[in-house]
């Protein structure tokens, strides 16, 4: 009877054969010491060329450091005349206009510098291109990952690649010509007659966002607030996206097996196998997108409309710092409106830091107690 | 109770590669059936057909009837459908390391919209209890996640999780071969215990293994099924010699 519990047994002249094989690999005769091991021995312990390869690497990492204080305190010096002037004012006061009996803000002519305005007019622009490019980018990611038939898959990544590396300048262009109509004659109208329809503008008044003094009132002028958005969000949305593309193509298989073997459909699959276990990664983009949105200059200040107002309404002119910074710097006669400048840039810098802060703060809330991630 | 398996004419396909040709078989209801032979002969195939997650690849293909209880997976029913009735263990645990062991427990129901707390807390305890891992995490199903259960806690619990939607078949792909011994042998009592309400296949590499918890043994090579009988007979007295030379070790 043939027994199939019987281990293998280790025979002794495979024993004999094995260590034969490594004294030929080490160079014949035992005992002697081989041409390879005398080699070897003569290399000494290599500490000094690994002491000098970890001294490089520190030094790199060092200079980051250094590049982030440098440009503090260069920002800091640069706008110290336009701080002893306004001090913590310069980011929330402003004067009024004696003719018009509005808020003035910025009037380099008579040396009126408040930032406000730009502060407002970069995170409201962040903020709109975030709730258009988010949805998109994941739906995008999901489609990429999960769904998108094989010839499709390089196409389409390539083509989402490819809006990342499109110049500023050139979206900026695209934006004045194409975008503003688009908006101006078929997204705004419609945008303002949900958002000023009297039944609405009855029901949900108390929230401030409809009616002619709403987030659509105002005039329609194409250029504004919300084309910045727009435009912003076109720009975020391939970084959002190939991240999160990353982040969903690492979580394993097994994990998809595991939910659809419990009878997940694919939707079901992809929320509780896919966006569960990458949500971390996820919101790690939106911060990446939400960080080059903040910092966006040339688009922006093509279709923001450069005016330092405040207003609700984001179809109205606004202004932002990265482009209150490109438009005027060049022509900043005083001292006083150059150090202001400056300092908008040191408040841009600041607040990208206080974003980054929030949004890591953010991270930590949500996965606080989550466990870690299956390798 | 579980429910029998008629597989007739079955073939499937990765790419241009027939991994499975003409497969004929009938597993019993409420037994354990172990399917064995040398890695790439297609036995996971063949156990990914039972529930159609070999389709979920998308250069595979397959062609033949597979009949749980009476139903014609392949065509009367959605891939969806099927795979709530019959669990599947793999061969590596995957627990969701997002969720609690509660939710991963129930992540078949919630996914179902099962919501009732107090059925869930009965069917929670009484899964993990079948799965012999209660006793282990009571104190902390809600606390703990699923991941920082060790390698064989988190096959139990995997079990657990596959037992919580009363399916009729249980299907086990390798369930015991990332794991330690100790692990193992309670995976095997585990098998042993749930086949008199389940019909289980096991795919294992583990010939002793086969012969512990088996009633049939279904052997496969190059893609083809070569024997199939009760265990004792294909281990004592085999009727094809490649199973012979198979199970004493001639050969994989």
């Amino acid at each position: 009877m043939p027994n199939p519990l019987a281990e293998a047994s280790q025979s002794p002249t495979e024993e004999l054969k094995r260590s034969s094989a490594a004294d030929v690999l080490a160079g014949g005769v035992p005992g002697e010491v081989s041409a390879v091991r005398g080699y070897l021995l003569s290399r000494g312990n290599s500490a000094g060329s690994d002491r000098f390869f970890a001294g490089a690497m520190l030094l790199c990492a060092l200079a980051i450091f250094a590049l982030v204080a440098l440009i503090a305190v260069e920002l800091m010096t640069q706008s110290r005349l336009s701080w002893h002037a306004f001090g913590l004012s310069f980011f929330y006061k402003f004067n009024v206009d004696p003719i018009t009996h509005l808020p003035l803000f910025w009037d380099p002519v008579n040396g009126v510098f408040y930032a406000l305005p730009f502060i407002y007019g970069t995170l409201v622009t962040s903020l709109v291109a975030l709730c258009i490019a988010v949805p998109l980018a994941i739906g995008l990611a999901v489609f990429l990952t999960e769904m998108c038939p094989l010839w499709m898959r390089a196409p389409l990544s390539f083509f989402t690649e490819l809006l990342a590396a499109i110049p500023s300048v050139v979206y900026g262009l695209w934006a004045i010509f194409i975008l503003v109509p688009l908006l101006r004659e078929h997204v705004n109208p419609v945008l303002i007659a949900i958002f000023t329809e009297p039944t609405l503008t009855h029901l949900l008044g108390w929230t401030g966002l409809f009616g002619d003094n709403g987030l659509f009132g105002g005039v329609n002028l194409g250029l504004g607030l919300l084309c910045g958005g727009v435009i912003l969000a076109i720009m975020i949305l391939p970084i959002i996206a190939s991240l999160t593309r990353e982040v969903m193509r690492s979580v394993p298989n097994s994990q998809r097996e595991a939910a659809l073997a419990l009878g997940a459909t694919r939707w079901e699959m992809i929320r509780m196998a896919v966006l569960r276990n990458a949500r971390i990664g996820i919101v790690g983009s939106v911060i990446l997108g939400l960080g080059r949105a903040l910092g966006e200059t040339m688009a922006v200040a093509m279709v923001i409309g450069n005016s330092p107002e405040i207003h609700l309404s984001l179809l109205s002119m606004g202004h932002s710092m990265a482009s209150v910074i490109a438009n005027e710097f060049s022509e900043a006669t005083s001292d006083m409106h150059r150090s202001a400048l400056i300092e908008v840039g040191l408040a841009l810098f600041l607040v990208t830091i206080v974003v980054n802060a929030f949004a890591r703060i953010l991270v930590w809330a949500v996965t606080r107690g989550a466990p870690a991630r299956v390798q | 109770m579980g429910v029998g398996i008629e597989v007739k004419a079955l073939n499937a396909w990765y790419g241009s590669n027939h991994t499975l040709q003409d497969i004929e078989l009938n597993i019993p209801a409420n037994h354990a059936t172990a399917l064995i032979g040398p890695s790439g002969c297609g036995k996971s195939t063949f156990v990914r057909c039972l529930n159609r997650m070999h389709e979920t690849n998308p250069i595979a293909r397959v062609t033949g009837t597979v009949r749980i209880g009476d139903l014609d997976i392949y065509h009367d029913i959605s891939p969806v459908e099927i795979r709530r009735r019959v669990g599947m263990v793999f061969q590596r645990p995957n627990p969701f390391p997002t969720m609690s062991i509660y939710d991963n427990v129930c992540s078949g129901l919630k996914l179902n919209g099962f919501r009732n707390r107090r059925e869930l807390d009965e069917i929670v305890e009484r899964s993990l209890r079948n799965a012999a891992l209660w006793d282990e995490v009571k104190d902390d199903l809600k606390k703990k996640s699923g991941a920082s259960l060790s390698g064989g806690q988190q096959q139990r619990m995997c079990i657990a999780r596959a037992l919580a939607v009363d399916p009729e078949v249980l299907l086990m792909d390798e369930p015991a071969s990332a794991l330690d011994p100790v692990s193992t042998s309670k995976i095997e009592d585990l098998i042993f215990q749930l086949k008199s309400q389940y019909t289980i296949v096991i795919v294992t590499h583990n010939m002793q293994q086969a012969a512990r918890v088996a009633e049939k043994t279904g052997f496969f090579l190059n893609g083809r099924m070569v024997e199939f009988d009760s265990t004792h007979k294909i281990f004592t007295n085999p009727s094809d010699k490649r199973t012979e030379d198979y199970i004493t070790g001639r050969f994989g």
